[in-house]
Formats: structure tokens, sequence, C-alpha cells
């Protein structure tokens, strides 16, 4: 059967403990995680946690209602197949030599990137955008040597409707 | 109203029905015991925490009601695990109070600590660390409501020791509302009228009936139907009981250890009515060959267990009772015609393989396991409450003592726990005192939570236990005889108590048979005693269970003897 990557937005009361039973759960059953981020919402002790995952669709049937079984679950949407807008971050510690600078702000520039903070030897680059976009600018940004990396897992929430019909 | 901690806590045991408790105190929970033992529910001590966990289980399944436990921090709380994992795997309903350090305290590695709630994050339906005596009495409330509600399941509440004497103004809990939890009860009524046209249109139908059955109460719902459409009826260890053993219609167990004609009509039915089950490997052998020529209807209120081991044509979430009753009424508007007639070649084709292969023994010079059993099931008329330990015992005692009714079978089946039985029994005399409760037990299984015997001895409880003694491992050594060239590995066991000695040292009645001719009356002594009995057998010391299908093949593909 065909793996593909999924993302799983599930919103959770805000108790101590449950991004430990989410986390738990996935690796109790031998579901693999690729990124997991969690935060609370504009709804008073309610968090969502967004994972991304990649598995066959009989494993994500299991994985979606293992996750509403948990007793703080409240929703869980899997978000792969509809319309919806996806974020992650990264901020990333670039070595810049002066024959370098001028390129890497290219670069920022053309990526809608932000430097963030810049010391003697490196520059550190904020970054936003879907997944396929941190990845070309890392591709890029790689070559000139790349101190560190943090990176937040996706965030992402599902598109409202453009029009009545 | 000023209360403690205590105090709060056995109001809302009151409030939930609570009698009787099992338990070990300890440190932590001091304050509880103290304002416990001002109260009239009853608390049995155990001698160990897996023992008091596995009693609350065994009170559990035998009366229905929710099984509670109170156990210590610490040591307490992590001998408690095993059978809080029992209970999560066969979906019994517990709640597991466990004492914890000092709210000051926790995570500070402080004596006694351990953080309970991560560890049994896994093994529970839900748990609590209460950290604010606010909190406690909504989060008892819920605790049952969790507990018994649903697929059921045990759930710990951890209480750190100074809310126990902490006080609050009271205020009962009358309603809770859980946002993120809703079990569904009521099936789709569009899927039962498919189910209903594929059983009006089968020519080999089979029911197969697990645990979930017993729980919702549902076994004459589920037997209405089969009387009613004439469908043969197989059952997982847990459903055992679930249809009466009795019944023409009965075949016997399902699986592994199964009898040849529930596995062969598996192979060839055309419509599997699977109710209350979870397609465990031990019943479906090579999955993708189970029930290869039937479409599966599946009914079950947990949806994970649905679509998780085998597809299935027709899914229906929801209560089993509610769903089968649902089933009978419409299958009642139904003009069906002669459902013997049309039933009569598939019931000849079992009752021809139940013939040619028919569960067997041969009973010589030594004592046969079986022959015990048999005796056993003949001479309490099938009546008794039976609990197993788990090995060979577990799987004689399934294959030769037929279950005319639900919640007389307990057993660990899911997490196939040694040590379960006994204790098991004890908390089922407790809820039924005036029934027969027998531990059937292995000698190996049998120790690991001998220690009750103290128990049963203490509270009068007139459990009668019954070794099947072979001074083995037998289901490991019997493994090793079939798949590892008969390298016993540490399976050999002769060295063990006498356990007629030890049934006495705890002021019990202990009795033995060493020739076949004495099974009877060591029996007959024993079952009609007023007292904890402890009965060694001295079985045949290689026998086999079978049929057996090796883990993983085809169930159709049985060893037989």
């Amino acid at each position: 059967m065909i793996k593909e990557k999924h993302v799983l937005s599930i919103l959770v009361e805000n108790q101590p403990g449950v991004l430990s039973r989410i986390a738990g759960l996935f690796s109790g059953r031998g579901y693999n995680v690729e990124s997991i981020s969690a935060a609370e919402t504009n709804v008073p002790n309610e968090t969502r946690i967004t994972i991304t995952t990649t598995a066959d669709m009989p494993a994500i049937e299991q994985i979606t209602k293992q996750l509403h079984k948990s007793i703080n679950v409240i929703k869980v949407h899997d978000l792969t197949g509809t319309d919806f807008v996806q974020r992650e971050m990264a901020l990333v510690k670039i070595k810049a030599s002066p024959e370098h600078r001028a390129e890497i702000l290219r670069i920022v520039d053309i990526f809608r990137c932000k430097v963030v903070d810049v010391g003697l030897k490196h520059y550190t680059i904020e970054i936003t955008g879907a997944q396929d976009k941190l990845s070309a600018i890392l591709g890029l940004l790689k070559p000139i040597g790349i101190k560190e990396i943090a990176r937040t897992g996706a965030i992402a929430l599902s598109r409202e409707p453009k029009n009545n019909h | 109203m000023k209360l403690t901690g205590a105090q709060i806590m056995m109001k809302a045991l009151k409030d939930e029905g609570v009698d009787t408790i099992f338990g070990y105190p300890g440190g932590a929970v001091l304050d509880l015991y103290d304002e416990l033992d001002k109260t009239d529910i009853h608390h049995i001590l155990a001698r160990h925490e897996q023992g008091a966990v596995h009693a609350a289980d065994g009170y559990a399944r035998a009366s229905g009601k929710v099984g509670v436990c109170l156990v210590t921090s610490g040591p307490g709380a992590t001998n408690a695990v095993t059978g809080i994992a029992s209970a999560n795997m066969d979906s019994i309903p517990l709640v597991v109070f466990t004492g914890q350090v000092p709210t000051h305290l926790i995570g500070n590695d402080a004596f006694q600590e351990v953080d309970i709630v991560g560890i049994t994050r896994p093994c529970t339906k839900h748990n609590y660390l209460v950290t604010r005596l606010e909190d406690l009495s909504r989060v008892i409330k819920e605790a049952f409501y969790i507990a018994r509600s649903g697929r059921p399941g045990p759930v710990l509440i951890d209480i750190p020791k100074d809310l126990g004497s902490q006080t609050i103004d009271y205020t009962p809990i009358k309603d809770i509302k859980l946002k993120s939890y809703n079990p569904t009860y009521d099936p789709n009524i569009k899927q039962l009228h498919k189910v209903v046209s594929l059983i009006k249109n089968a020519k080999k139908p089979v029911i197969f009936g697990g645990g979930g059955i017993i729980l919702s109460n549902s076994s004459k719902s589920l037997t209405e139907l089969a009387r009613k459409m004439q469908i043969p009826v197989t059952a997982s260890l847990m459903g055992l009981g679930a249809f009466p053993g009795s019944d023409p219609l009965w075949l016997g167990m399902l699986g592994m250890h199964g009898t040849y004609r529930a596995n062969m009509s598996i192979g060839n039915c055309d419509l599997l009515l699977a109710v209350g089950v979870r397609f465990d490997d031990r019943v479906t052998g090579k999955t993708d060959v189970f029930a290869a020529q039937a479409k599966i209807v599946h009914i079950d209120i947990d949806p994970t267990s649905i679509h998780k081991n085998v597809p299935v044509a027709i899914p229906v979430v929801g209560d089993c009772k509610i769903a089968l009753d649902h089933l009978n009424r419409l299958i009642d508007k139904e003009d069906l015609g002669n459902v013997a007639e049309k039933r009569k070649k598939w019931l000849d084709q079992i009752q021809q393989w139940k013939t040619s292969t028919p569960m067997t023994y041969n009973q010589k010079d030594v004592i046969k396991p079986q022959y015990v059993i048999d005796k056993l099931y003949e001479l309490t008329k099938g009546k008794a409450i039976i609990t197993t330990e788990v090995g060979q015992n577990q799987m004689w005692a399934a294959q030769y003592y037929h279950f005319d009714q639900p919640r007389h079978f307990i057993t660990s089946g899911g997490l196939g726990c040694m040590g379960f039985g006994f204790p098991a029994a004890i908390g089922a005399q407790v809820a039924c005192p005036d029934e027969l409760v027998v531990d059937i037990a292995g000698d190996g299984s049998i120790q690991m939570n001998i220690q009750e015997m103290a128990t049963a001895v203490q509270y009068g409880l007139p459990v009668k236990i019954v070794i099947l003694n072979n001074g083995y491992l037998g289901m490991v050594r019997q493994w090793q005889e079939l798949f590892y060239k008969k390298r016993y590995a540490s399976t050999n066991m002769e060295h063990a108590p006498d356990f007629v000695k030890l049934a006495q040292a705890y002021g019990a009645v202990g009795l033995r048979a060493s020739r076949p001719d004495e099974v009877e009356s060591i029996l007959k002594q024993g079952l009609f005693s007023k007292d904890t009995v402890i009965m060694d057998f001295i079985v045949e010391r290689e026998e086999n269970v079978y049929p057996m299908v090796p883990a993983g093949a085809p169930i159709t593909k049985m060893l037989l003897v």
C-alpha cells in the first residue's frame, strides 16, 4: 500500500500530559511522527497539535481513530486531501564571511526571509513558508555553510470557502 | 461544609455506589485509609497490590460493576501496573486510586515517588493526577463514568498525600460534561438493514461473539438471534459464556486452540457476524485467509477495533446489545420461510466436522488434565464461576468446561497474565458469595500470586483452586517440544512447594490426587467444602493442548492430536 504524508490537525483539551499522551500513542503503536507542534488556541483550555506523519491509508485510519479515542482529544482532522494552508518556520545560523554576505542577502530577499541577528561571523535568518520553500532555501544556503538550524514543525489550518457557492 | 480530601473521596465513592474496595495501605494513603475505616465500605486487604487489582478485576467481571482499588505510591503503584494492564486489554471497568508523594515533593525523586500517571498512560483508558483538591470530586465522578461507559476500561487516579488532609468547601458534583468523550451507542440503522439482508441470504453463516457481548450484557439478544436464524455460534476466549455451551448451535471456542468445527466453520462460512470482538491474532491466525469466503459484519462499540486487523464488509459502530436487539426486531418483520430447512445442509456439515474430529483425549494410567476439567464440569453441572491462570490450564478450561451463562468464565485474555486467576477468583467470590468459584491453575502460575491464600482465608472466602500439576511451565514447554526440538529451556518446575502442606500452612484445606481413580472423590471433597481449598492434581507431565494452530498459520491448518 502507498504511504503518503499526512498533516493531522488535532484539537485537544489543554491538560497536563496531553502532548505526552499523543506522542506516546504514536510511539507505542509504531506510527512515526515527522513533526509535531503544539500551542494554545483562541479558545481557553484548547490546544491545537499539528502532526505530520507518513503512513498508508489503513494506518492513517487507525491513527485518527486511536487519537479520537484518547479522552482529551476533542477533534481530529486529516487535512491531507483537503484545501489547507501550511506553514513552517526555521531559524538558520549561517556563516557570513565577507565574500558570501551579498549572496546571503540576495537569497533572503528573493525568498522574502528576514535577517534577525547579525554577528561577527554569522547571520541568523528567519524563514517562514510551506515546507518546499524551506527545503529550497536551505538547499541554497547549505553550500555557504550552515552552523545551526532550529525548525518548528508544520502548523496548518483548513482554508475557508472563497465564495457562496 | 468543610471536608478533607479523604472525606470527599469517601463521599464520592458512596455516591458511585461502591461497597467494596480491594487494596493495600502505605505511607501516602494513610489519610485515605483512616477515613475509609470510618465508613461501611468493605475493604479487602490483599497481600500484594497485583493481587488487589486482579481481585477488583474479578469482582468487576463477576458482578458487572466497577472494581475499585486503593494502593500506595511508588512500589504500591508499580505493583498494580500488571493488574491494570490486564484489565485494560480485556476492557474491564476499574477505578484504581494510587497515593502520591505530597504535591510539593512531586518531581524531587522523593521517597516512594514514581510517575505512575506517566507509567500507566498507555495501559489505562484514562488517568489523572489530582493536584488541586477542588478537582477531586469531579475527577472521581469522571473516572467512574469513563471506566464504565463506551468500551470499558481501567482509570487511574493519583492523589498526592497532602490532599487527603487538606480541607475545602465541598459541593457535590451532579453532572459531568466531557466535550471530548462521547461514545457511540446507537448503531447506524442503514447498516443494520444491510446486515439483515445478508443474514437472510446467507447459506453458511457463523456468529463470532467476544468479550463485548459479556460487557454489554447482550448474551440473551445474541442467543435469540442465533436460535431464530439457526446460525451456529463460536466465541473468542473472552466471549465464552456469551452463548450457552450446551446449545446444539454452539461450535466451541475459535482460534489457536479452538475446536476443529469452529475453525473449519470460519474457513468455510459465507457470512461472519463478528460481535464485540477485536480479531486478536490468537483468533485469526493468518489474517488474509481468515474467513476468506465470507462477507464480514463487525459490530463493536470501539471504532478503532474496526478494520484494525481484518478488513470488514459492513462495520457497525455501537453498543452490541442495542445493535442485536435492533437486528432481532428487524428480522421479526421479515418473511423468513423455513429457516431450519434452509440451514440443514450447513449444520449437517458442521456436525460432520464435529463427529470426524472431536475434542478428545485418552485417559490411561496417569491423570489427564482434560479429565480433571471434564469431571469438574460434570460435578458442578457447568454452573461454577471459573477463573483461570494462563497457559495450558487456561486452554483446557476453555475447551472442556462448557459455559451456559455469561460472567462465569474469568480469564486474562489479552494480556495473558499468569497469577491472574486466583486473586480474580477472590474478587469473584466477594461479588458472588453464594456461588461456587473455582480457579483452574497450573503449578507455575499459581505460584505467581499464591500469597493471596492469606487473603482468602482471612475473609473466609471458600475459593477452590484446582492445580493441574505437571511440574512444567506447560504451554511454553509445549512450544519447545513442537518448535524448539524439545529443548526444555528453563521450563522444568519440578522443584515446587508441597501444595497440600502449603494450603494447610495458610489455614486452608489441601488435597491431592495422583491417580485417575482419585480425581472424582478429591473433587467432591474439595468442591463441596466450606473452606478455601487447594486441590493438587498430579497430571501427565507432557500432555499437549490440541488442536493447535501454529502462530501465524491459517486457522484451518490445525495440528490435531
